[in-house]
């Protein structure tokens, strides 16, 4: 079945430090799409006619643009073009930042318009001034309202780091692929073995993310 | 009987549509003031005034004899004098039915947690809600999530309460449970200010009805004046809208 090319060697432990860099680039995208997609979000919901200006186009870009396209123009793009030497690692990073910002930024604008502006009145009616007001009463909704839809993103964003291999950095898929190369003698059937692992390392790295989700979302049901 | 809250030459303006037109309005001790009127005349916007969800362009409003800043700390120290009950939907829904009416005392009154909870469970025990303390509001019916939000307002110990449409968007047969604990504040002597489309429990309620239209009192009077005796056409032909003779 080809699982056996895993046993030779370090093979496994390569293919697991191949998910350790897929899981280090999209934490650190995850983290800084999640802060500044907060900020961003916050700045939509001001209703600033600029600022929702820039934000349409932004967003409209993300959507249109296939990731592998704005990997390739920031990794080959940037040296040529601004002479900045950006290594692989730092431009999957910008990428994913870039299109992880934009649509956290979205969920948290509609999870703020989805307050209804009687919540914040009857909290304020109760005498509680504004930080209390966010404190006890918007946040902890908006909250509620947010983590299942960004668990989604973060997970899309851990899948959709398989691309990167494409710009040269050996994570997990592209250890897969060496491994296949390798053996492609004594195992010709490594293919098979090699995928499936890599199959079940995605999953099972992304499924309790999607567990903790559904769970939450059944919590917080009320 | 001394008087609790004095509106005066209150004006008001949504983008130059005059909203409240130099509105002037006393209230005593313990008085229950019911405010009619179409819709649109400015009823809701008279309330939202007085505790400052709204600005005002012109007047003031007195509390006490004390005039009510517009800065937004005092606003705070205002509101917890002036409880307010809205249309609907006004519940926390991330928190149960108990911790809805602790946040405010506990937060802002700054009271110990049990004494606070202490006093919820009475209030909830009087208008028969007491076993639905752990509930989350969306497990509640429309008018005992209004009860709820009432005994919220309550337990902060306002001295004017201020009742906006609250069973407008009930089912009729919930209407009944939330305008009994509404009667019973009254009979105990609660100062409160009520809007209603309500007619029969206007009559039942008020010490004295104010008829509002274009963001003036166009008619005040006794229930008996004013239902049995209304003085103007305008009052008239409005409250013939509620009879189908």
């Amino acid at each position: 079945m080809g699982f056996e090319v895993l046993l030779k060697g370090n093979n496994f432990i390569r293919l697991l430090g191949g998910l350790g860099v897929a899981l280090y680039i999209s934490l650190i995208s995850v983290a800084i799409s999640i802060v500044f997609g907060i900020i961003l979000g916050a700045l939509m919901s001001l209703k600033n006619p600029v600022i929702n200006a820039f934000s349409r186009v932004y967003l409209e870009i993300v959507r249109i643009m296939p990731q592998m396209v704005l990997l390739f123009i920031v990794y080959f793009g940037a040296t040529k073009v601004l002479g900045i030497n950006l290594s692989a690692e730092v431009s999957a990073v910008i990428v994913f930042s870039f299109w992880g910002i934009a649509e956290m930024s979205d969920l948290v604008r509609g999870a703020l318009s989805g307050i209804d502006r009687i919540q914040y009145e009857s909290s304020m009616a109760l005498g509680m001034n504004t930080m209390q007001t966010y404190i006890h009463v918007i946040i902890p909704q908006i909250i509620r309202r947010l983590i299942p839809l960004s668990i989604n993103l973060i997970t899309r964003m851990i899948k959709t780091t398989s691309l990167v291999m494409m710009i040269g950095i050996v994570e997990v898929l592209k250890v897969g692929q060496q491994i296949i190369e390798a053996n492609r003698k004594s195992s010709p059937n490594a293919a098979f073995g090699v995928f499936a692992t890599i199959f079940l390392l995605y999953f099972l790295a992304c499924y309790p993310i999607s567990v903790l989700s559904k769970y939450l979302e059944k919590k917080w049901e009320n | 009987m001394e008087e609790i809250l004095k509106i005066n030459n209150l004006s008001k303006k949504f983008n130059d549509i005059v909203v409240l037109d130099n509105l002037s309005l006393s209230v005593k001790k313990g008085e229950v003031v019911v405010i009619v009127g179409p819709s649109g005349c400015g009823k809701s916007t008279f309330l939202r005034c007085i505790n400052g969800l709204e600005d005002i362009d012109e007047g003031e409003v007195l509390l006490d004899g004390e005039k009510v800043s517009r800065n937004k700390k005092n606003l705070s120290k205002t509101r917890e004098r002036i409880g307010m009950v809205f249309q609907s939907y006004d519940l926390f829904p991330h928190k149960n039915i108990l911790q809805n009416i602790t946040l405010a005392p506990i937060k802002v009154k700054k009271r110990k947690k049990a004494d606070a909870e202490e006093e919820a469970l009475k209030l909830l025990d009087r208008v028969g809600l007491l076993s639905k303390k752990d509930s989350y509001p969306r497990q509640l019916s429309g008018g005992q999530k209004q009860r709820v939000a009432i005994i919220r307002a309550l337990i902060m110990h306002p001295e004017v309460l201020l009742l906006d449409e609250i069973t407008a968007a009930l089912d009729p047969e919930m209407v009944r449970e939330v305008l009994d604990v509404v009667l019973s504040l009254a009979k105990e002597g609660r100062t409160m200010l009520i809007v209603t489309h309500e007619m029969a429990f206007a009559r039942a309620v008020a010490d004295r009805l104010i008829f509002l239209e274009g963001g003036k009192i166009v008619e005040e009077g006794s229930p008996a004046e004013f239902f049995d005796n209304p003085k103007t056409e305008r009052l008239k032909s409005f409250l013939q809208t509620f009879s189908y003779e």
